[in-house]
């Protein structure tokens, strides 16, 4: 076979070409399961405008957009990063972005990674499936960008602004964790929305109901809660519940709200999304160089880039910042394949299914059926933690040192895994903070509770500042408890209301 | 079959809104730095974007996130000598060694949000204070006028710019050049025709042929076009900034002790919107400073705007070195000589009316215009009064009082409103 090409300038007519190759493999050979693939070439200005709007073709506008944009073109005009050679949108057909002065082998590594690793992924894996629907998130966002703009013209650009400032300060609460979410539609959102805000307006009423009916029987009975039990989504209940906002801003308030459930599966499949992409374009381009379509310079530019995404600084290295998530999720999961080929007599021990079984199939299930947390307890293998010279430290402010409670040897194995994929639980990562009660009969305060693990307190600033933003919301009393393991109330912050703006 | 779009010609700019919202919202602290980057600016050097900082609190946007305290337990790579049980020092600074992927979040009010002004914005936002109108705004921040400039031929362009000579000389000696092979063998063969026609044998038969010849090669003569569209060429003009005449710009300073800060960085801004309204105007532009207590001297831009002096006020004297300056440097018709004069109005009372008289007679007759701002909260003054009446007589002459930025403009209001007729 001849090489596809051999210079390093991308045509249209090539980038078709590397496609239809890159395709025969990831979709003939190894069976990958993917949404159609729409590639769009554009420029680094692009590029930086399509960050800036967290990555969607369409987005409503707000200013922390624009923040974003302007730093990101101020690091990149001056060097100190490259853009990401990808973005990719979970959305049907996938479209994954193409820079125009990527050279033809990051072209197609980036459609080898992106338009199949990423979008195979979107598409099989349960998180994904349960809570996005690819096919209605960019009609969905039009709407949201149509929907917002209008209340600018008809409430004023400020009143939308503040609006929007408070539901993206509790946008990482507006999300259910426990209940499967409805799918979006556009002309559905459309078709019930006018209906909804009257049901809405109707809704809230409830609050209001304070005319006493039967008091006497009340008297001696406990006062009926509301909400009945703890809420975790903050943004629904304050969709649902708060009592002035206008139906146009309970509307506002949904479509963050829906943004950022898009979104949550994004936050819990890192190690899993990244590393499934790495290790198909690694697959795939390899695969290219077997079959004699590539030629050795193209490997060595790719294999220097993959190099450098998949490297993992050690945490001496004053570079470190972390785990990095393409290191971490490529080297599981080649280590899934190699426990399949060639398994070990510990691999035997501690994968007796995984071993010598067939790995296309162990990586397909590993890719559907997991996300970070659970990815890691499950998969992350002794070797691997060798190989990372992983170790935890634990952090106990009443001990005066910081103490190394596990390493990579027999004894820590377990210890390592369970803390790490700890680690990637976006429960126990974020506060557990939900809606507690609602003085339904007095002052209409609403108290949130923050229940702490581990002992971890809230930060004492942001809580604050974020407790304004939902006071603005509920527009009446607001108040937060940080609550311990013992029921005890550790730390409050409360917001006294002054219908301000939002309702004038 | 995947779908390949080329989308680098659509969209450009689509974050044009969100980044005018961010400024729109942190308009107070944008002010701020350009109010700052004016003060430590040259007034020759305005025209650039500006880096703006924020501080990083005011514009975080706050998220519930844990706090420093608890147990945490954290998982790192690359373990070189630690086994189960060690206990090690907490690193110093808080989020140090446990940072991870937090760091961002914890390193509150580090860094300051930094970013860059365009230059359009920089302007805008320092008009803003000068409230300026917008057609002013506009004039002033647009692009030098260009003035198409001849410059050779090209081969295409539009039809009114065909250049009728230069295409018939090109035709002409196209023809000539085509022609020429032709017209050697037509030569040839009306020789030999002659010879055979003197000939007298009985020949008539190669005479015809010789004739047809001779008649084709005539006729593959007269098919080469007359004019082909090969031929046009096209005037051709660049596009060059339009040339103007030069102009002289004298910044007069009363710098006596009344003279405050606030008073100069005022006058600062007087001086930046007479030198950005020249720089539209003309190539080159000469800045002179002239400062004065008692007497005066001219100095640099940085003395001229930073260095204290004390004692009373004549102004005649800054008047009368900037008359000897002009004299001296820029007597020739060549310059264009605008003067801008910035004080708090006082003056030796019997100094005043030779200042009226050094003005009227040593200077307004060569300058294009005059314009003097009084930075008071008092009274006026006799300086006042006195070019008061120098103003009824002297079309460019213009003064004003000033309380805030806001009062310059009009001052400048003539000077705005002359130039389009100015361009003629």
């Amino acid at each position: 076979m001849t090489p596809i090409s051999t210079g390093s300038e991308w045509t249209f007519d090539l980038i078709d070409e590397y496609d239809r190759k890159i395709r025969e493999i990831a979709v003939g050979e190894y069976k990958l399961d993917a949404y159609p693939v729409q590639l769009e070439v554009i420029t680094a200005e692009q590029m930086m405008d399509a960050y800036s709007s967290v990555g969607m073709p369409v987005n409503y506008h707000h200013w922390s957009f624009g923040k974003h944009f302007v730093s990101t073109e101020k690091s990149y005009k001056r060097g100190q990063m490259g853009l990401a050679y990808e973005i990719v949108i979970n959305s049907n057909p996938c479209i994954a972005y193409l820079m125009e002065e990527n050279s033809m082998t990051m072209q197609a590594l980036v459609i080898a990674h992106a338009a199949y690793g990423h979008n195979s992924f979107f598409k099989g894996n349960y998180l994904f499936r349960a809570w996005t629907d690819a096919s209605a998130i960019v009609d969905y966002l039009v709407f949201a960008k149509a929907y917002i703009s209008k209340c600018e013209e008809r409430y004023g650009i400020d009143a939308v602004e503040e609006l929007l400032d408070s539901c993206h300060a509790l946008m990482n609460y507006g999300v259910d964790r426990y209940k499967r979410p409805q799918k979006l539609s556009m002309a559905k959102e459309q078709a019930r929305q006018e209906e909804r805000e009257q049901y809405l307006q109707m809704q809230v009423n409830d609050l209001w109901r304070t005319i006493p009916k039967r008091e006497k029987d009340d008297a001696n009975k406990a006062q009926p809660r509301f909400p009945a039990e703890p809420q975790e989504n903050l943004l629904y209940f304050i969709e649902k519940s708060a009592p002035l906002l206008e139906p146009w801003q309970r509307e506002v308030v949904r479509i963050v709200r829906k943004v950022a459930q898009y979104f949550y599966p994004q936050r819990q499949t890192q190690v899993m999304n990244e590393g499934w992409a790495t290790f198909w374009h690694y697959t795939i381009l390899n695969r290219l160089y077997d079959k004699g379509l590539v030629t050795d310079g193209f490997m060595m530019e790719f294999l220097q880039s993959h190099t450098n995404v998949v490297y993992q600084p050690p945490v001496t290295a004053r570079w470190y910042n972390g785990i990095n998530p393409y290191a971490l999720g490529f080297a599981m999961y080649q280590d899934i394949k190699r426990i399949c080929e060639a398994p070990t007599d510990e691999d035997r021990y501690w994968f007796p299914d995984l071993a010598g079984s067939n790995w296309r199939d162990s990586l397909e299930f590993a890719m559907k059926n997991f996300k970070d947390e659970s990815f890691i307890s499950q998969y992350l293998s002794p070797k691997l933690i060798r190989d990372f010279r992983f170790f935890a430290i634990r952090d106990d402010d009443e001990e005066d040192k910081l103490e190394v409670s596990a390493i990579h040897d027999e004894a820590g194995y377990r210890d390592i895994r369970a803390k790490l994929a700890e680690q990637y639980n976006l429960g126990s990562r974020e506060p557990n903070i939900q809606v507690w009660s609602v003085n339904v009969r007095g002052d209409r305060s609403l108290i949130l509770r923050h229940t702490m693990h581990n002992r971890r307190p809230l930060d004492e600033g942001s809580a604050q500042e974020v407790l304004k933003h939902v006071g603005r919301l509920w527009a009446f009393d607001v108040k937060l408890e940080s609550v311990d393991a013992d029921g005890v109330v550790r730390q409050s912050w409360e917001v006294k209301s002054t219908l301000d703006s939002l309702h004038a | 079959m995947s779908h390949i779009i080329d989308r680098r010609l659509n969209g450009k700019n689509k974050s044009a809104v969100n980044r005018e919202r961010f400024l729109r919202r942190f308009k107070a602290q944008i002010k701020e730095a350009v109010s700052r980057a004016v003060k430590g600016r040259s007034i020759t050097d305005i025209e650039s974007g500006e880096k703006v900082s924020i501080p990083v609190k005011d514009i975080s946007e706050p998220v519930f996130h844990h706090g420093q305290g608890g147990v945490r337990e954290q998982v790192h790579p690359g373990n070189e000598e630690f086994i189960r049980g060690d206990r090690i020092a907490r690193p110093q600074g808080g989020g140090g060694g446990g940072g991870g992927g937090k760091a961002s979040q914890d390193g509150e009010g580090e860094d300051d949000f930094v970013f860059e002004l365009s230059r359009e914005e920089f302007l805008n936002v320092f008009f803003d204070d000068l409230a300026l109108p917008n057609l002013i705004k506009t004039q002033l921040m647009g692009v030098e006028e260009l003035k198409p400039v001849r410059a050779g031929y090209t081969n295409d362009g539009t039809p009114a710019n065909i250049s009728i000579v230069r295409s018939l000389r090109g035709a002409l000696a196209r023809r000539v050049a085509m022609a020429a092979p032709t017209m050697a063998r037509l030569g040839e063969a009306e020789e030999e025709l002659d010879e055979l026609l003197e000939d007298d044998e009985d020949n008539t038969l190669e005479v015809r042929e010789k004739r047809k010849q001779i008649h084709s090669l005539r006729e593959k003569v007269s098919s080469i076009p007359w004019i082909d569209p090969f031929d046009l060429r096209y005037n051709n003009r660049v596009k060059q900034p339009k040339p103007t005449s030069q102009a002289v710009m004298f910044c007069i300073m009363d710098v006596s002790g009344s003279m405050d800060e606030q008073k100069k960085d005022m006058a600062k801004r007087f001086f930046i919107l007479l030198y950005l309204f020249l720089q539209r105007n003309y190539d080159k532009i000469e800045v002179v400073f002239i400062r004065h207590h008692t007497s005066a001297v001219e100095v640099n831009e940085h003395d001229f705007f930073h260095s204290r002096e004390s004692g009373g006020t004549v102004v005649s004297s800054a008047l009368n070195l900037m008359a000897d300056i002009v004299k001296k440097r820029y007597a020739g018709s060549e310059w264009n000589i605008y003067a801008a004069q910035a004080s708090d109005g006082d003056n030796w009372d019997s100094d005043s009316a030779n200042c009226g008289r050094i003005m009227e007679e040593n200077l307004l007759p060569y300058c294009q215009y005059f314009a003097y701002i009084e930075i008071t909260e008092g009274e006026p003054q006799n300086l006042w009064y006195e070019y008061l009446k120098v103003k009824e007589r002297q079309r460019h002459f213009a003064m004003q009082k000033i309380r805030n930025a806001s009062d310059i403009y009009p001052v400048f209001r003539e000077l705005f409103k002359r130039q389009p007729s100015n361009r003629g």
